[in-house]
């Protein structure tokens, strides 16, 4: 079983990618805890949304308010970043968390690298499936940056209202 | 100027060892150069065409005379002994190692200075008025603002991978120094009908490949609010800001593509959700920021006394006068003057500045000016509180030391970018073309009677020069891999800006002289008294400039 960086802590990763096809309503989704690509949970929603071991990810390229609704409901949401340098998935955390009240396993996937993981923690990721990284060494760099002068998911006081 | 407290210290040391790991896998193998990219440049590090250039924030231009000594032996140490002062109000290091670059850093934390996010799509250091808290024009001190927004950007989690580089200038005076009207954000510090202050926001603005002056998105927004509502705009561009295309990525594109109206009613959307959260500033804050720029202690004197002597003086040295003329200009306290050393003598690249001259400005500015100077984006230093009974000294002392050029804001106070000579992205060399510039016009009486003239040249079309809102902007292009030069008249960055238009077909690099004389050939002709080349060419057009220039021999 694969590992991941979950809540600081290195562990084996429960749930299965599920990739997306060309029909999302024909993709298999009889495994148990999947994480489905946006498209699947939309075409299926009706039977996945029963379920409580289904997770859903987007890409940089889908509006997380198609997940306004449903995220409450959800335990985990992926969000996948296909260039690291292409900052969306951050304000969709943002928008996740801040906005639509998400509390559940928010993950990282795909090209991200770990010299981001504070600004995605910041931004409210708890778990980060990171690619070819030693993910003991990876994990240091979580705690690369401990103050911060923004107001942010886990700090909602900006430092001016703290110093 | 800003103090940092232990908060600060805190931020700033843990990002220099940040870096300093990142550096250490990168040089050990452990981090590609791909992944490496984006992080050395907003740790300030570019790979230029010969070395590596490390870009030193100078927030809003303000620096004291010990940073300028802690610059001034780092260039020594880890240099060649001179730094560039560049049209964002910052300090580069033009020769570094990268090895180095960590150790550079940790130096400069300790005398509270960063090149953190000073390039990089992320949010830059945010430029104003180096004149600011000191000029006779402006409504209020506008530097309280750009420290609330350094720290709000700095490390912005959210905003650390945008579409593209994003510049906020803010401008709080009658005249506007800061070209606020050329920048992703524009923000202009004004009071309503209440008297209540708060900013007028422009957004969309910028130089570059598609020159764009900004929109006004919120005429009034009350100063508390500024910090929510610019999380709200950066937050509209990073999810919707193209980033197909490099190109096309600057939020000023964006605005275009859904009308400045749709842009703004977004962005308020966004805003309306988030405007009474934590974010939002207390006037405490704001009470904060303010007690670091407060007045030094100005002496009060006889005001008519000094002015008559200030008068003699003038009248026994033509020099003294001329430099008086251009270099010194108004303060808000009487008695008191700023002014600019000219970083623009004959011979030396725009901008410029060797360690001992760097050392000189410190001791000018603790002898002249309480310890602090400004860096301007016309790349020249200000010390911003001399009394007006040590001008005449300061004037021999700057004047020893190669500063007392009086040059400021004529046709030889040229604003470059380091060109084709330094840059990896230019398509021309700048620097020459400058030079030979400053050579023709060298008649000293012939510049002064031209009176105001902004000339800006700018090695690419990445506009680090500005050369858009030049009077005379002058602009490298490459054709088939030769240099030529296009020639644009009539842009202005001030509160009235406007865009340069195209003079005609480009030009050698060795016609350049020539073409600039003709220019102002048809300005002295038309010129009616006491206009200023602008005034001519926006009452006169193109037309008979372009006559001149393109005229066949006879």
């Amino acid at each position: 079983m694969p590992k991941i960086i979950k809540d600081g802590a290195i562990v084996e990763d429960q749930w299965q990618i599920i990739n997306l096809n060309d029909d999302p309503t024909t993709t298999d989704t009889g495994a148990k805890n999947i994480l489905v690509p946006l498209a699947v949970w939309q075409a299926q929603r009706e039977a996945l949304i029963t379920r409580d071991d289904v997770g859903v990810y987007i890409t940089e390229q889908d509006d997380v308010e198609a997940l306004k609704e449903d995220c409450v409901n959800l335990a985990v949401i992926g969000i996948e970043f296909h260039a690291f340098t292409d900052g969306r998935g951050f304000s969709a955390a943002y928008l996740l968390r801040e906005r639509f009240g998400f509390k559940g396993e928010l993950r990282a996937l795909g090209t991200f690298i770990r010299d981001q993981l504070c600004y995605l923690s910041r931004c409210g990721f708890t778990a980060f499936a990171l690619q070819d990284e030693n993910l003991e060494e990876a994990k240091a760099s979580l705690s690369d940056l401990q103050e911060y002068y923004q107001a942010s998911a886990n700090e909602p006081r900006p430092l001016f209202r703290r110093r | 100027m800003y103090i940092y407290d232990q908060y600060d210290h805190q931020i700033l040391s843990q990002r220099v060892a940040q870096f300093r790991q990142q550096t250490e896998r990168h040089l050990a193998g452990d981090l590609a150069e791909e992944a490496f990219l984006p992080l050395r440049l907003q740790n300030g590090l570019y790979v230029q065409r010969l070395a590596p250039m490390l870009r030193v924030n100078v927030p809003y231009g303000m620096i004291s005379s010990k940073q300028i000594r802690s610059i001034a032996r780092l260039s020594r140490d880890y240099d060649k002994g001179y730094v560039h002062i560049t049209t964002r109000q910052n300090i580069q290091f033009n020769w570094p190692d990268l090895a180095d670059v960590p150790e550079i850093l940790a130096e400069l934390a300790k005398v509270e200075m960063h090149a953190t996010q000073s390039s990089g799509n992320c949010i830059r250091n945010t430029t104003t008025d180096q004149f600011a808290g000191v000029a006779p024009d402006e409504l209020l001190d506008p530097r309280p603002y750009c420290e609330i927004i350094r720290q709000w950007s700095t490390l912005h989690p959210e905003f650390a991978f945008l579409p593209r580089k994003f510049k906020i200038a803010v401008n709080a005076a009658h005249e506007d120094r800061a070209a606020s009207q050329v920048h992703d954000i524009g923000l202009e510090l004004h009071q309503n009908d209440k008297g209540d202050i708060g900013f007028r926001v422009r957004v969309g603005g910028g130089l570059g490949r598609t020159p764009l002056i900004g929109s006004v998105v919120r005429e009034f927004l009350p100063e508390l609010e500024l910090l929510s509502y610019l999380d709200a705009v950066l937050r509209v561009y990073n999810q919707n800001g193209r980033r197909d295309n490099k190109y096309k990525a600057r939020i000023k594109i964006l605005v275009k593509a859904m009308g400045v109206d749709a842009f703004a009613e977004q962005v308020e959307a966004e805003w309306l959700q988030i405007k009474d959260g934590y974010t939002k500033l207390t006037s405490d804050e704001v009470g904060r920021a303010k007690e670091f720029f407060t007045s030094p202690a100005y002496e009060t004197n006889d005001i008519d006394a000094l002015n008559s002597e200030l008068d003699t003086l003038r009248r026994q040295n033509t020099a003294f006068d001329k430099w008086l003329t251009r270099n010194v200009t108004g303060h808000k306290i009487e008695g008191y003057t700023c002014v600019t050393l000219s970083l623009k003598p004959t011979g030396v690249a725009p901008g410029d500045v060797t360690e001992r001259q760097l050392e000189t400005i410190a001791d000018l500015a603790d002898e002249f000016s309480f310890g602090e100077a400004r860096t301007t984006h016309e790349q020249n230093v200000v010390l911003s509180d001399v009394a007006k009974n040590q001008l005449f000294a300061l004037w021999e002392k700057a004047k020893a030391a190669g500063f007392a050029t009086p040059n400021i804001g004529t046709l030889t106070d040229i604003i470059c970018c380091p060109g084709g000579d330094f840059c990896s992205l230019a398509n021309a060399k700048s620097l020459p073309i400058a030079d030979k510039i400053q050579r023709r016009f060298s008649d000293m009486d012939f510049v002064y009677d031209l009176g105001d003239i902004d000339l800006n040249i700018s090695g690419c079309m990445n506009a680090c020069a500005h050369h858009h809102v030049g009077n005379i902007g002058i602009l490298g292009v490459d054709k088939k891999g030769e240099e030529f030069y296009q020639v644009q008249l009539g842009g202005n960055s001030g509160s009235d800006t406007s865009l340069g238009k195209v003079l005609g077909p480009s030009f050698n690099a060795e016609d350049i002289p020539s073409v600039i004389e003709k220019i102002l050939d048809i300005f002295i002709e038309k010129r009616i008294e006491g206009e200023s080349f602008l005034h001519t060419y926006r009452r006169v057009g193109m037309a008979p400039f372009k006559e001149q220039v393109y005229a066949k021999d006879h």
